[in-house]
């Protein structure tokens, strides 16, 4: 680890002050920061602990509806959150489904939005990594490519988001709080990450200095908490990164599904929102055939970018499955086996 | 800024100037105040070997800065027995065999503490498999460990209602 200044600002302001130059990073749970600095991927020669800041670490229900989340509050609170899991079902699920306790009690919800791709060559300093250096380079365009993107990739690179947080976020349009040097704004979650076309270094819209203070819900998100749920494929039920990911969310009335909504994980640069899908299934019946044409739709520019052709198909099948398990409503609680398609635990309708 | 932090650790204050500011809450741990209980498996927040409380939460110690832990209460398995009387986990783990060499011994039962310590599991199997995910064991003892963490939990809950 490169040696780096430690600074821990009092306010929000300072904070941003301190973040402005180059080279420096925020510091907050430290799980994927320290991670990549211990391998020399990353190498900040300032880091601006933000653990301390006043006012960060709150869940608030807000009074035109919906809720707030401070960037501090940790992954593992959120999902506990009795008030936040009710709301929003899906996203408890989904950070449950993601890390392992230990992790979850450390990272915070602005770490999980700016985590990086796990794309190993990204964290390898061997390698050469167009994230890392730009221009430098794409050894996974031939290399060990099988969970990478089938969505929005370009010849500069082809890693994924891997956040399982972000795609029910994305399908609920979450909206992200910036603070930086010109002052405040904000922004859809979709539209925070860029993808990677000819300039894959720039990850996200943030500017230097720029720092997520918190995210909000509208309250139109918590409308689906009837019917919405999260399954992420991977290769075992616990403690690994998803395959591919759905959030999937219905609103059903007289037996027909009046708004969907549909995000894909593990797929592509940023957690992929597919409303073309959503668009199909307005008006339509809650079956396994209506799932399954609006996963076609989902997948319809789908293509490999390596050794992942079968990304594409499973992606498929996890939509419909996805879509077939919201329909039937969300549990009661968060399954033992969060988001796994192992869980015993089967939907039960809220309103039945 | 001075880099001295006070910390808790085991219920004792100490105040600890470092060197710089990459020193992990492990690397603190381990060797500057010898509590070598704690262990460095991957050092990368994959193992659990490292998990130790801090302010009541189990965290991997290998992934905290200690710089920025400045005023915490911190746990490691050191403090879990009193006066040489082993906690309800260590018993537990002893008696189901729940481990073999040892080695992610020490993270697997801070991690059992701090799973019960959260109650989310209640004595649902798949709940507590799940919650100790976190945790590797290369010798293979998961099968013990589990048991170990549903009979601690349950002895646990026993003494808490004995007590009010």
């Amino acid at each position: 680890m490169n040696l780096f200044d430690y600074v821990r600002p009092a306010s929000v302001a300072e904070a941003v002050a301190a973040a402005s130059k180059p080279g420096a990073a925020y510091f907050a749970g430290g799980t994927n920061l320290l991670d990549l600095m211990k391998t020399g991927a990353l190498t900040p020669g300032k880091l601006v602990d933000i653990t301390r800041l006043p006012g960060l670490d709150r869940i608030e229900t807000l009074s035109e509806g919906g809720m707030r989340i401070g960037a501090m509050v940790r992954n593992a609170d959120l999902a506990r959150a009795p008030d936040f899991a009710a709301a929003y079902p899906a996203v408890a699920e989904a950070l449950l489904s993601g890390a392992s306790a230990q992790l979850r009690n450390a990272a915070t919800v602005g770490g999980n939005l700016m985590q990086r791709t796990r794309c190993a060559y990204l964290a390898d300093p061997a390698s050469v990594c167009n994230r890392r250096d730009p221009g430098a380079g794409c050894d996974a365009l031939e290399g060990e490519n099988r969970t990478h993107a089938v969505l929005g990739w370009s010849d500069a690179c082809i890693a994924t988001h891997p956040s399982d947080f972000c795609v029910p976020l994305v399908a609920f349009d979450a909206v992200v709080e910036i603070e930086g040097p010109e002052g405040r704004r904000e922004m859809p979650l979709e539209e925070f990450y860029l993808l990677p076309g000819e300039t894959p270094e720039h990850e996200s819209v943030l500017a230097g200095g720029e720092l997520i203070t918190g995210l909000r819900l509208p309250p139109e998100a918590a409308d689906f908490r009837a019917r919405s749920r999260y399954l992420k494929l991977r290769e075992r039920t616990s403690f690994a990164f998803a395959l591919v990911s759905a959030a999937a969310a219905l609103q059903i009335e007289d037996g027909t599904i009046g708004k969907a909504r549909l995000a894909l994980g593990g797929v592509a640069a940023r957690p992929w929102r597919a409303r073309s899908a959503e668009a199909l299934l307005r008006g339509a019946e809650p079956t396994a055939e209506s799932f399954a044409r609006a996963a076609e739709a989902a997948l319809a520019d789908a293509k490999p970018s390596g050794d992942n052709a079968f990304k594409i198909e499973l992606a498929r099948r996890v939509v419909t499955r996805a879509f077939l398990l919201a329909a039937a409503g969300t549990p009661e609680s968060v399954p033992a086996l969060p988001a796994s398609v192992f869980s015993s635990d089967t939907g039960v309708s809220i309103h039945a | 800024m001075s880099l001295s932090v006070t910390l808790t650790i085991n219920g004792d204050r100490k105040d600890v100037v470092l060197e710089d500011p990459r020193v992990t809450l492990l690397d603190l741990l381990r060797e500057r105040l010898h509590l070598t209980g704690t262990k460095k498996g991957c050092d990368r927040g994959q193992c659990g070997a490292c998990t130790v409380l801090v302010d009541g939460r189990r965290i991997n110690a290998c992934l905290a800065l200690a710089a920025s832990l400045d005023g915490a209460e911190v746990m490691t398995i050191e403090g879990l027995a009193v006066g040489g009387r082993l906690a309800t986990v260590q018993s537990a783990f002893i008696e189901h065999d729940g481990f073999q060499c040892g080695f992610c011994t020490p993270g697997q039962i801070m991690s059992a503490v701090g799973l019960i310590l959260e109650g989310d599991a209640g004595d649902d199997p798949d709940r507590v498999r799940e919650g100790m995910s976190g945790n590797l064991c290369r010798c293979g003892a998961h099968a013990g460990i589990i048991e170990a963490v549903l009979d601690a939990q349950k002895r646990v809950a026993g003494e808490e209602g004995k007590a009010a």
